[in-house]
């Protein structure tokens, strides 16, 4: 969800106008703003699953640092979603394991 | 490859001051930051910074930010982005990556700026998403303008759980609640006071016991503790929540000085781990300097009087100034370093910040 009025930041001004692809499905996008937050603005926050359990992850630090956030970006996988910004008909995918699909 | 005088590694609050002296004094400095955009954690502070009115007291981080990006540009500051840097070689030949080439620069001295690293907390459920740092989450509302959940529990008192908390309000979120496993708020009776008076219930000597959900969170189970903090049977309590909030400390984000063999102390209120260093910021090993959060985590007014102290230095080293100009200058930064370190909690760092340097002295009277 995005935050419209904000007490100290003013009201948001940039509109969107960026789409990417989550999983096929379009999405819209604010231009310079990072994978994570196009995908949280829609409420998505499973962003993979892990290699062995399949367990769902998703933004854990935010800056770059933990990379529980990889996903599969154009088709590369174990991209940081959380410091890459969208760029126009961007690819995102669900990162399964390693990134190179269901095994 | 390149050659600077200075190579700065990280382009943070400390960094960029540190850059910022360095060119004042007439150096040439490099400063190499992993990030896409400078400032470290500066923007997304939107809350007015304490001190006196020489450290901007009053002024909101992101203001202070913009400031700081100002002056590095009119100063002609070298800032290179989207750079890790991945190791030093013993001559202070900086290795980084850009691009996805291999690239390298060499200093005559070198300041870590690294800054800090969120420290997690394990119980079970703790990966679930929605579970998350609370910095990512002043991230997300901050800088992104979004929100990462609606319901949210904070875990940590400290200055970060509770301004976080104060910010999540204001961006619309409903903090359900705060849990602290110790007996008392450990933050500021005054960001506390705020977040009480929105309604927020602040649970001390409690803890998380498990987050709940199916794939993401949308439950959390707390349980009291007691003195000894375990927890106490038959007091868990299980809240509507769809976010988890982090914020129990962070570290110094230190791998570089650990791999180029600075030596460290340990100081438990600087979040671990820190290099040891004098009173002109000179880790153990010559040339390297250190500021901000990776020489013991505090916060960015004194992370930027750090950077401002090593910058002032290594241009002195450098020759750029005179032993006098330079002890003029550091005994400024070093004033408004012990204003900052001051009161009832920044006596405890002013006192572990003698004890770090005090530590590097005994090794140098060796």
């Amino acid at each position: 969800m995005r935050i419209v009025d904000h007490p100290i930041l003013g009201e948001e001004k940039r509109k969107e106008s960026v789409t990417i692809y989550y999983n096929g499905k379009p999405l819209n996008a604010l231009a310079g703003e990072t994978i994570a937050a196009t995908l949280m603005s829609a409420g998505i926050r499973k962003f993979r699953k892990t290699p062995k359990y399949k367990r769902d992850r998703g933004v854990y630090c935010g800056i770059g640092r933990c990379t529980d956030c990889v996903m599969v970006v154009n088709g590369k996988p174990n991209v940081r979603t959380c410091v890459t910004p969208v760029e126009e008909g961007m690819s995102v995918e669900t990162q399964i394991g390693y990134g190179k699909g269901e095994e | 490859m390149k050659e600077t005088q200075v190579v700065i590694i990280g382009g943070g609050p400390a960094g960029l001051a540190a850059g910022i002296e360095i060119a004042k004094s007439g150096g040439k400095v490099t400063v190499l930051d992993e990030n896409k955009k400078p400032g470290g954690q500066l923007f997304k502070q939107i809350h007015k910074f304490f001190g006196s009115r020489e450290h901007q007291a009053g002024t909101r981080g992101y203001k202070i930010g913009t400031k700081l990006l100002e002056e590095t540009e009119e100063l002609g500051v070298d800032v290179i982005l989207d750079a890790p840097v991945y190791g030093i070689f013993e001559d202070r030949t900086v290795v980084y990556s850009k691009d996805g080439k291999q690239h390298q620069i060499k200093g005559d001295k070198i300041i870590l700026a690294t800054g800090a690293t969120e420290n997690t907390l394990a119980f079970p459920g703790s990966d679930l998403p929605g579970v998350m740092g609370a910095g990512a989450a002043q991230t997300m509302i901050n800088v992104n303008r979004v929100l990462p959940g609606k319901k949210v529990l904070m875990v940590g008192s400290g200055n970060v759980g509770l301004i976080v908390s104060y910010q999540l309000m204001q961006a619309g979120a409903d903090v359900v609640g705060l849990v602290e496993a110790a007996p008392n708020v450990s933050g500021y009776g005054v960001h506390a006071s705020k977040i009480s008076r929105g309604g927020v219930p602040i649970y001390t000597s409690h803890t998380v016991k498990r987050a709940m959900g199916d794939g993401e969170v949308n439950k959390v189970e707390i349980c009291e503790l007691d003195e000894r903090f375990q927890m106490i049977k038959g007091t868990e309590k299980i809240l509507d929540v769809d976010t988890i909030c982090i914020a129990v400390g962070l570290s110094p984000m230190s791998e570089i000085a650990w791999t180029i063999g600075c030596d460290f102390t340990f100081i438990p209120s600087f979040g671990g781990h820190v290099p040891k260093h004098n009173e002109n910021m000179e880790s153990t090993l010559p040339g390297i300097y250190v500021s901000g959060d990776i020489s013991g985590v505090e916060e960015a007014s004194s992370a930027m009087e750090e950077g401002r102290l090593a910058g002032i230095a290594a241009s002195e080293s450098l020759g750029l100034y005179s032993e006098e100009k330079a002890k003029e200058l550091k005994g400024q930064v070093w004033n408004r370093l012990n204003t900052l370190r001051d009161g009832e909690f920044g006596e405890k760092r002013k006192q572990s910040k003698k004890i770090q340097i005090s530590r590097y002295m005994e090794d140098a009277n060796e």
